[in-house]
């Protein structure tokens, strides 16, 4: 089987998977979400008997609906049928409804995810850039000054929290200088459209968020010097030198097309982790993204929007996995090779 | 008797090193005697060799004791991120003892920091001493910390090295898995599952936070020693019949120990940074006091733009950063510790003897 094929396969495995968690997690997890809902339409039904008419009150079959809107899956049916809803109504893109906002989930990440993509995919690329220059330099002159000085650097920078840092960036640079905005992510009173000063607007404020996203990936650069340290010490880099290749051509052909990989792989990893990350900062900035709104439902006990964003992110951090796979295979001509021997 | 089998493993493994050497030596590639230097030298060596019991603890001595010590001694880096954690440990430990659990109102609100010697990190809002708070957390912190690490670093490790030297379908299976762990977004998971199980007990949320976090050490570790299965000296040990498990444990595992030193540090930051971050955001349940719990009662309170209050946000940062860059600084030293390339630098420092030292320098020699 075609490698790429296996890739997807396994892709749509896990968001089979994470569907399927999200589904157990609804229903059975103790305090689990359909419980939680249940108290709380019969709370606010015994609550608000006057407002509703007398029959409400009691009636279940109309509670058990309210719950099938909110979470997609009607508690009342035998679970195989609430699983196969449950799924069919998710891989249509119907979430179910927020509790908090009272619209669909759907609607609401919708909106969402875009400017998350936008802020973790530039944070990411100037992000892996930087750490690739920066680790092959320290690596080349490793135990020189520069060495010793950008790897303070690089230690300096992987050891601040992002959030952290975040955190220092939204206080000097937009409460106390005002620099940047504090919060939000298109500018007011500027129509929306292709021109200039929306784009310009929308730049100005993801680029605290940006900036602290390049900080999170930039421990990437010590990996790189590790790498690099230990390709340098290679046989075939011997060779190549016996055989009196010129130093740029070892440089790229030999040291750092195979330094990069174990980053790649790296890079692959911290996709997840990066995707995570944006919970934590968009919160800090009120970047209203996808982790924007996991947050608010997860503080606020919204289930349907929680599990909704979780679903949605997990989506994301496969599609691009997904990507990486594809590309990784231009890089390491081995990547296809799976017909090795089993011992 | 008993002792038998043990030397015989003994010189297999330095036999199997021989073979390693003869491959890499230039002059057996230069072709003087290629069938006699690639079939004799293992076989020999088994009979010349002989290990007396006070030799083996004096090598032991020598490879787990004086080369470290001797790496660690000269290298800042080192001595910098032991200093920092130890003081951390020495912090906490003394906590417990010496330093009262702070109570409202036990100074007055807002003293700044560094004024008075009662409250040496000043107050916050309610009267509270920062200096007790910032020192109690250390223990719940590194309690998180050393669990969330250990599961991560054991799990991964030992998924990565079987799924990727075992191939088939044992690979099958523990790479699916993985990558499934691996396509899961770490944060919003441990968001989900923490509002659900709201965890009290330190050790809880560490594991919890690091639910996913193996995956990606997996990976990369099954991605390495896909490329170690096809070195020459595992192939060699492969030959002598030595078992699965003693080859991973004693050929493969060994030349992965950088790598995953280097990651248990980084894993165990990854534990403190994203448990800080939960409690910063309110989603773990506040049990014990501690950084994150300390940012987020600073931030609710908006003192990042309120100088009267920005100690009390300052505060539980720079414990934060400071521990994390005592671990990456470890994380590297331990690297140097365990690269047999940095080692073989230091080997002349060490006291070796003088047979290991040659084959040593031809190794440095070889790769400048």
């Amino acid at each position: 089987m075609d490698w790429r094929v296996e890739r997807l396969t396994q892709g749509l495995l896990t968001v089979f998977l994470v569907i399927t968690l999200s589904f157990v997690i609804i229903r059975f997890m103790p305090g689990n979400p359909m419980d939680y809902i249940l108290a709380q339409m019969s709370g606010d039904a015994t609550g608000a008997t006057s407002g509703e008419g007398g029959a409400s009150g009691s009636d279940m079959e109309q509670q058990y609906e309210l719950v099938q809107a909110y979470l997609s899956m009607n508690p009342s049916d035998p679970l195989h049928v609430a699983y196969f809803d449950y799924m069919s109504n998710t891989l249509r893109g119907d979430l179910g409804q927020s509790i908090y906002y009272s619209r669909p989930v759907s609607d609401i990440l919708g909106r969402a995810m875009p400017w998350t993509l936008f802020v973790l995919s530039w944070g990411l690329a100037i992000g892996f850039v930087l750490g690739i220059i920066t680790g092959s330099l320290i690596a080349y002159w490793e135990g020189s000054k520069l060495d010793v000085g950008l790897t303070a650097y690089s230690v300096i920078m992987g050891s601040i929290p992002y959030y952290v840092l975040a955190l220092l960036l939204i206080v000097y640079m937009a409460y106390r200088w005002q620099i940047f905005p504090t919060n939000g992510r298109v500018p007011e009173g500027v129509t929306a459209g292709l021109n200039w000063p929306f784009i310009k607007g929308i730049i100005y404020h993801a680029s605290l968020p940006i900036a602290s996203t390049v900080v999170f990936s930039g421990i990437a650069s010590l990996s790189m010097r590790g790498n690099a340290i230990r390709v340098l010490g290679e046989d075939y880099l011997r060779v190549a030198r016996l055989r009196g290749l010129s130093d740029g051509v070892i440089a790229t052909q030999y040291v750092a097309r195979n330094a990069i990989l174990p980053l790649y792989t790296g890079l692959m990893i911290s996709i997840g982790s990066l995707f995570g990350g944006s919970v934590i900062l968009e919160t800090i900035f009120r970047y209203r993204g996808m982790g924007y709104y996991l947050v608010q439902a997860a503080n606020a006990r919204d289930y349907p929007l929680m599990m909704g964003g979780f679903m949605l992110l997990t989506i994301c951090v496969v599609i691009a996995l997904f990507i990486t796979d594809l590309t990784y295979g231009l890089i390491d001509p081995r990547a296809g090779d799976e017909n090795r021997e089993a011992f | 008797m008993t002792e038998k089998p043990t030397d015989r493993r003994a010189d297999d493994k330095e036999s199997s090193d021989d073979v390693e050497e003869v491959f890499g030596e230039p002059t057996a590639a230069d072709g003087g005697t290629p069938i006699d230097g690639g079939t004799a030298a293992p076989f020999r060596t088994t009979s010349d060799v002989s290990e007396s019991r006070t030799d083996r603890y004096r090598r032991i001595f020598r490879n787990y004791v004086v080369t470290p010590f001797s790496i660690v001694r000269n290298d800042k880096r080192a001595l910098i991120g032991i200093t920092i954690l130890t003081i951390y440990s020495l912090a906490g430990l003394a906590a417990i003892f010496f330093v009262e659990p702070t109570e409202s109102f036990e100074g007055q609100p807002y003293v700044q920091p560094f004024e008075t010697w009662e409250f040496p990190f000043g107050t916050n809002q309610m009267g509270h001493d920062l200096f007790s708070q910032t020192v109690h957390s250390v223990v719940p912190i590194f309690q998180m910390m050393i669990a969330g690490a250990l599961f991560t670093v054991i799990v991964g490790t030992t998924i990565g090295v079987v799924s990727g030297y075992k191939g088939g379908l044992a690979d099958r299976v523990l790479s699916t898995l993985t990558d499934v762990f691996i396509n899961l977004p770490g944060l919003p998971l441990v968001i989900v599952l923490a509002v659900l199980f709201n965890p009290e007990n330190e050790v809880m949320v560490g594991i919890l936070l690091s639910v996913a976090a193996w995956a990606g050490l997996a990976r990369s570790i099954r991605s390495q020693v896909l490329t170690l299965r096809e070195e020459s000296f595992v192939e060699a040990a492969r030959a002598m019949d030595i078992p699965t498990s003693l080859i991973l444990y004693k050929e493969v595992l060994p030349h992965l120990m950088p790598y995953v030193m280097v990651n248990t540090a980084n894993a165990a930051r990854g534990v403190i940074f994203s448990a800080v971050g939960l409690y910063f955001l309110g989603i773990l349940p506040f049990t014990s006091n501690n950084w994150g719990v300390m940012l987020n009662q600073a931030y609710e309170v908006d003192a990042y733009f309120r100088p009267i209050a920005f100690h009390w946000l300052i505060i539980p940062v720079v414990a934060i950063t400071v521990l994390s860059i005592g671990l990456i600084l470890l994380a590297q030293s331990l690297d140097r510790v365990f690269n047999p390339r940095v080692r073989a630098r230091h080997a002349d420092r060490a006291d070796i003897d003088p047979e290991e030292e040659e084959g040593d320098a031809t190794m440095t020699m070889g790769q400048v």
